[in-house]
Parts: C-alpha cells; sequence; structure tokens
C-alpha cells in the first residue's frame, strides 16, 4: 500500500511534532524515586513515561539460578495496561519476553559480573505511558537505577534510537514515526568506553544509510547521557546547598 | 601524567579519572592506562592512588568486621542471618551453645528466634562461601533495647570521626550507649527514647552531609540547641 | 533481602501504640500526608497517581467498547485489576496477580460498585449489543502500607478525571465524533482502612505496622454515610464491639477525607 498519506518530515525539515531531524524529544530524568528499591530512576522522555527500579546484589531466588563464579543480571520490562492507545493485557506479551533480554544484555557489560559471585541483581522497568522508543528510555533510566542502588559500573549505559523516514535519516523516533516510517534503528552506548551494547533494527537501510543512523544515534546518546550524569549528581548535591 | 578532577569532586560510573602513572583505589577500576570511576563519589588521590568515596555502596563482608543483624530463619544447626549484605550470613549453634549440642534436646528458637537483633563478629569469609558469624567475645550477643538506624556503610567511618572524636561528641551529649556495625547497620540505646532519637537524628544528618566541610560544627550545634529542648520537655 | 521488623522494633511499634502514639509521630486515628495528582497519564482515558505517605499508586483507566454482560443487556461493563509490580516491594515477585493482589482489586471494585459510582446504564450504546467498557487498572508503585486506601483513592480520582470519546451510532456503525464527555458518575465512595494491634485500633497502618497486626477490616462508604463494602483481612480477629467501633471511625474518617477532597 503506497498511498500518498501525510508527509513526515515537510520540505523544510520539520517533523510532524515540530522538530529538525536531529533534535531530541525534550528529556526529563530523576533518580532516587522509590523509596523500596535499592535503586530507581523515571524518565520523561516525548511522552514516554517510565519507572526503573535495580534491586540487589542479592540472593537468587530461586537458588539454582545462581551461578557459582558470578552474579546474574535479570531484567523485566513490563507495560502498564493503560500505557498504550488500546489497553493492553498485564499479562507478559512475546515482545515485552524479547525486550527483557535485549535490555539486559544491553546492560550487562557495564556490570563487574565477576566481583559478586552467587548473587542478583534484578532490574525492573515498567512503562507507564509509552510513544514510541520505548527500549531505549528504558535502558537510559535502568542504568541509572543500577548506579543509584550502589552496584559499582564500568559506564552508565544510556540509549537513543534512529531512523528513516521520508527518505531522510532522523534523531529519536516517536511513535507515529516509528509505525510509518521506513525503519528504527535503537542504539545502547557506554559512551567512556565507546562501546555499543545494544543494536536492532526493523525496516530497510542502504549500508550508507545505517552507517548515517549509527552515528546520528551515538550523537544523541552522547546528549543524553550528560543529563544521566547530571541527574545522578543532583541527587547527591542536593545536600551541597544545605552548606551554603 | 594527567588528572582530571579536583579535590573532592562529585564524580559518575565511567567518568575519567586519571591517565597514566597511577594506581587504581578504591571504587576504580583501570581501562588500559585510565583510571575510572565505578561508583558515584568524591574522588581524591593519596599518592598515587586515585580513590573514590563512594556515597552510594552496599557492605561486602570482611573477616574481623563487627555488624548488627537480624535473624531471619532458625535451621538445624545454626540461624540464617541478614546483614544487609549481598550474602546472607550464619551463625552455627555450636558458636552459641558452650556445650555440646544435640539437635532434639536443644530448641535453637529458645535461644535466638526470627526477629532478634544480634551484634556479631566476621569469623570467615570467602567468595565461595557465606560469612560465617561468631558472637563468642565480649559485647557480642542478642540486643535487647535501643533503636536501630541504617547508613551507606562507606559513611561510617565519618560517623565516628578522626580519632573517634564525632562518636565521643554525640555519646556524650546524649548519654547514649551507640554500637557501629561495620556494615552500615548502627544500634543506639539510651536512658530514654528523646535521648536515643537525638543520636539518631545527629547519625542520619552526618549520613546526608558527610561529603560537606563544617560537619562537625553543625552537629556539635544540633546537639546542643536539642538537648536544651529535650531538657525543657523532660522537666515539663 | 528480607524486609522482616525486628523484635525490638515490634516492641517499640507496640509501646507506642499503648501510648497512643505511633513512629511517625501520628496519633491512632491519623492518616498520612495524602497526595492526589490526576491526569498524568494521557494515553488513558483518565488517569490518577496517589500517595499516601509513601505509598504510591498509579491508577490508569480505559474505555473501550464491547458486549455487555448477558444479564445485564443496558449496562456498561465495569473492571478492575491490579497489580503488585516487583518494583514495588521487594516482597513482590513478577508473574501472574497472586491472592494479594486479586483481593485489593476485588476490594476496590466492590466500593465502586456497590455505590454505583459509576453510572453504568450511561454506558450503554446499543442494548444487548454494545457498550462501553471501563477498564480501570490500579499499578501499585510503591507499598509502605495501607494499599487499598490508596489504591480505591486513586481509583476514584482516576475515575473523576476519565473522559469518554463523543460517539453517535450511523448506519448501524459507531462513529466516534469531536469532543469528549466527563464518566457518568453516580456517587463517590472512599474506603477506610483499619488495623488491629493488641487490641488497639489503628487508621491507615503503614508497613512495619502491617506486620504487627493481626488483622484489619476496610469500610466503604458512600456519598449518603451509608455502608457499601466490607472486608476483614489478616488471620487474627475482631470482637463485634471492636467491628462496630472500628465502623464509627471509619464513618468519621470517611467525612473527614469527602470534605476534605470536596467529594
Amino acid at each position: 500500500m503506497n498511498e500518498k498519506t501525510e508527509k513526515l518530515i515537510d520540505k523544510k525539515g520539520i517533523r510532524l511534532d515540530g522538530r529538525k531531524a536531529d533534535e531530541l524529544r525534550p528529556l526529563k530524568l530523576q533518580v532516587g524515586v522509590l523509596s523500596n528499591a535499592d535503586g530507581s530512576a523515571y524518565i520523561e522522555h516525548g511522552k514516554n513515561k517510565i519507572l526503573a527500579a535495580a534491586f540487589g546484589p542479592r540472593e537468587m531466588h530461586p537458588k539454582h539460578l545462581a551461578m557459582q563464579d558470578r552474579m546474574v543480571l535479570r531484567c523485566r520490562y513490563h507495560m502498564a495496561p493503560f500505557s498504550v492507545q488500546e489497553r493492553k493485557s498485564p499479562a507478559p506479551s512475546r515482545r515485552e519476553v524479547e525486550l527483557s533480554k535485549v535490555i539486559k544484555e544491553s546492560l550487562e557489560p557495564a556490570l563487574f559480573l565477576e566481583l559478586y559471585p552467587r548473587t542478583g541483581v534484578d532490574v525492573f522497568v515498567e512503562v507507564l505511558q509509552a510513544d514510541g522508543g520505548t527500549r531505549c528510555a528504558s535502558i537510559t533510566a535502568a542504568a541509572l537505577a543500577i548506579a543509584d542502588s550502589g552496584v559499582p559500573m564500568r559506564d552508565l549505559v544510556v540509549a537513543c534510537a534512529a531512523g528513516k523516514i521520508d527518505d531522510t535519516i532522523v534523531l529519536d523516533l516517536y511513535d507515529a514515526e516509528d509505525k510509518l516510517g521506513a525503519a528504527d534503528v535503537p542504539v545502547a552506548f557506554m559512551p567512556n568506553l565507546n562501546a555499543i551494547t545494544l543494536l536492532q533494527m526493523d525496516g530497510i537501510l542502504t549500508p550508507e544509510e545505517f552507517e548515517k543512523a549509527v552515528n546520528m544515534a551515538m550523537d544523541g546518546c552522547k546528549k543524553i547521557y550528560e543529563m544521566q550524569k547530571e541527574a545522578l549528581k543532583t541527587k547527591y548535591m542536593v545536600v551541597k546547598e544545605v552548606e551554603e | 601524567m594527567p588528572i582530571f578532577f579536583e579535590k573532592k569532586q562529585l564524580v559518575t560510573p565511567g567518568e575519567l579519572l586519571a591517565e597514566g602513572d597511577y594506581l587504581a583505589g578504591e571504587n576504580t577500576y583501570m581501562e588500559g592506562n585510565k583510571i575510572c570511576a565505578a561508583r558515584i563519589g568524591l574522588v581524591d588521590t593519596d599518592n598515587k592512588k586515585v580513590n573514590v568515596v563512594a556515597l552510594r555502596a552496599f557492605y561486602v563482608p570482611k573477616v574481623g568486621d563487627i555488624v548488627i543483624g537480624t535473624v531471619v530463619e532458625v535451621g538445624f544447626n545454626g540461624w540464617t542471618v541478614d546483614i544487609k549484605s549481598p550474602y546472607s550470613a550464619l551463625l552455627r549453634a555450636s558458636d552459641v551453645l558452650s556445650r555440646p549440642f544435640k539437635p532434639q534436646n536443644d530448641e535453637l528458637s529458645q535461644v535466638l528466634n526470627a526477629g532478634d537483633l544480634i551484634v556479631a563478629k566476621i569469623a570467615s569469609y570467602d567468595r565461595a562461601h557465606d560469612p560465617q558469624l561468631t558472637v563468642g567475645e565480649p559485647g557480642l550477643g542478642k540486643i535487647t533495647r535501643g533503636q536501630i538506624l541504617r547508613v551507606t556503610p562507606t559513611k561510617i567511618p565519618r560517623v565516628i570521626g578522626r580519632k573517634g572524636s564525632m562518636i565521643s561528641m554525640i555519646k556524650q551529649e546524649t548519654g547514649c550507649q551507640i554500637i557501629l556495625g561495620l556494615n552500615g547497620v548502627i544500634l543506639v540505646t539510651g536512658k530514654s527514647v528523646e535521648d536515643e532519637e537525638l543520636a539518631i537524628e545527629a547519625i542520619k544528618k552526618i549520613d546526608q552531609e558527610s561529603h560537606t566541610s563544617g560537619l562537625t560544627d553543625r552537629i556539635t550545634q544540633l546537639l546542643k540547641e536539642k538537648k536544651v529542648k529535650v531538657e525543657e520537655n523532660k522537666n515539663e | 533481602m528480607s524486609s522482616l521488623v525486628t523484635r525490638v522494633r515490634l516492641k517499640q511499634i507496640e509501646q507506642l501504640i499503648e501510648k497512643g502514639k505511633r513512629l511517625d509521630e501520628r496519633g491512632l486515628r491519623d492518616y498520612r500526608e495524602i497526595k492526589i495528582e490526576q491526569g498524568l497519564i494521557e494515553r488513558a482515558e483518565g488517569s490518577a497517581r496517589v500517595l499516601l505517605g509513601k505509598t504510591e499508586v498509579l491508577v490508569g483507566v480505559k474505555v473501550e467498547t464491547g458486549e455487555p454482560f448477558s444479564d445485564t443487556p443496558n449496562e456498561g461493563v465495569q473492571t478492575v485489576n491490579a497489580e503488585l509490580v516487583p518494583l514495588a516491594s521487594p516482597n513482590f515477585e513478577p508473574g501472574p496477580p497472586d491472592e494479594n493482589s486479586i483481593e485489593l482489586a476485588r476490594v476496590v471494585d466492590r466500593g465502586i460498585r456497590e455505590s454505583k459510582a459509576i453510572d453504568t446504564e450511561k454506558l450503554c450504546i446499543e442494548p444487548g449489543k454494545k457498550v462501553f467498557i471501563v477498564f480501570i487498572d490500579v499499578y501499585v508503585l510503591n507499598h509502605d502500607g495501607n494499599l487499598i486506601d490508596a489504591s480505591a483513592l486513586a481509583a476514584m480520582a482516576a475515575l473523576l478525571n476519565t473522559k469518554m470519546p463523543n460517539y453517535e451510532i450511523k448506519d448501524g456503525e459507531l462513529k466516534i465524533k469531536q469532543g469528549y464527555t466527563p464518566l457518568p458518575m453516580k456517587s463517590h465512595p472512599i474506603t477506610v482502612t483499619i488495623g488491629k494491634i493488641n487490641n488497639y485500633l489503628i487508621v491507615d497502618p503503614w508497613l512495619e505496622e502491617e506486620q504487627v497486626m493481626d488483622s484489619r477490616i476496610s469500610f466503604a462508604f458512600n456519598d449518603d454515610g451509608n455502608i457499601c463494602a466490607i472486608q476483614k483481612g489478616g488471620s487474627g480477629y475482631f470482637t463485634p464491639q471492636q467491628i462496630l467501633e472500628a465502623s464509627k471511625i471509619a464513618q468519621e474518617k470517611a467525612a473527614e477525607l469527602r470534605k476534605k477532597l470536596d467529594w
């Protein structure tokens, strides 16, 4: 079906939500928002509203899943029934199971797994409202939750997607662009180590377009990384004001 | 050889601290010849060693440490104790009962039951085994009175203060007995609930503001001010 | 790690209660600070977040269309689901709803249903064929005690925030029009939970008190001050006099809350 519908990006390079091709949606990050979790973070990224929590390191339940020589990271990505346009059943869907896995694998490289054998860290991500790019926002929040819990990390993991709409490579697709666009490339990145820990794509891109998209996504990641550091420092800097 | 931070700067995991001829100290790691932070905290150097004093960390057992824990389970030949660490600790019955112990005759739950608080010492611990506790020394054993509070374990040295000055002052001003578990659990026992709450307030303030300067003065002031109020309340 | 309350702490809680006080300086009849925020999830037709002390509950309301139940062909459908998500407490595990989350959902549902809070007759599109279905999803985000009252409050606040799309029936087909109408409501039930510790009745038990208390009882009141739902929980018991006393206390607190919220 190739009906000419509304263009996603106009001749001046402005998208339907008013952004330019390389512009991020507005972002808000908060660390330490839940009292019961060992570490937690909340992210608003465009209309995405996501809560992440980390518990551990703690003993694994069930015990037989523990590994003798290393820590185990478990991750659960879950969407609230009211987070999407049509109410979603609370039971985990196949998409949620896959996302739980790739999110876990994007965070693992940041951890020193060999430091705490026989323990586990559980990361829970709850999507309260979704508007495209939830896996990236989830990773960004989950990394902050882990850092907030005191588990040592090689670097914060940050994630951002790029893609193609109407023959243009753009940064940070929201839901409508993802559904109607030609490709979506989410990337998770550890900036200080120059390491990509998640990379997926759906759609069609030429090799040149793909390279452009990945570079654009990494630029987006670097910008969000600065906000991650700010959010983490803000939580602990509050006390500095007392002194002044 | 370059250093990339100022003394006592707040750093986040992954931030580059130094390059070249330095050693990776607490809460840092080496990547090639670069030293990076592994936890959020305040960075400083000690000769050639780059350390990060973590603002948020959990307790990893060390042999010889005094810890305060809660009994969570009574087993067949001992108790499982929660010492607020990734690893739960074991207290063997043979450590507590001085005579040889017979499983049928001795009700372990009579001695220590789930929910009891104990002060203990880490007797042994390694990567392959959970920490084992002992209470076989004076000052260790079951706790029956007082209030518990938790701080990040890395703050305990700050609560102690230089040569014990901070903790001595709090003890003196509040008249409380204070046991500092190195696992970040602190027991405060005083003559009255108000005295205990005052000591707890002072310690909580240290936990919150440990990375600022002038703290000793602020704590002294807090104790003096609140002590007057407590005395007034007692005389009412 | 276990969140077991220590023996010493339990004794402390009991001793304070005997003096008419609680750990956070509340009286036995006081609620913790309540904060309500509405409309924070734009994707949902209605939403609200309640902070009861540190207990945090988010409720999202989705309105969809479907078939009515055969015994009520002219009425819309209301359904409540509750999730005790793992990030809310180290004791919650991922998986299908357990008995606690099912009880929570059904108690919240009962208060709303029995008081006829939602005017379900106004939700009928085509009798016997098509009605509006109101999905109320209770999402517990942080458990610090008294999930029932926090969830019931959040559910009501979310319903009051709920807007349904305007529609018309054209050629036998349901067509969505421009604009919205607020969800038709007939009543504003309020639920009050009372816990029992050593024969003392306390309002709004928080997490550590819940571990000491032997039982709890929740009362839902409609706008007239009549009781529309009751649930006793926990493995202890109440004497008949305690039940009557609890119901009087609950009625007072519900009226207080109703005034404060202006419901």
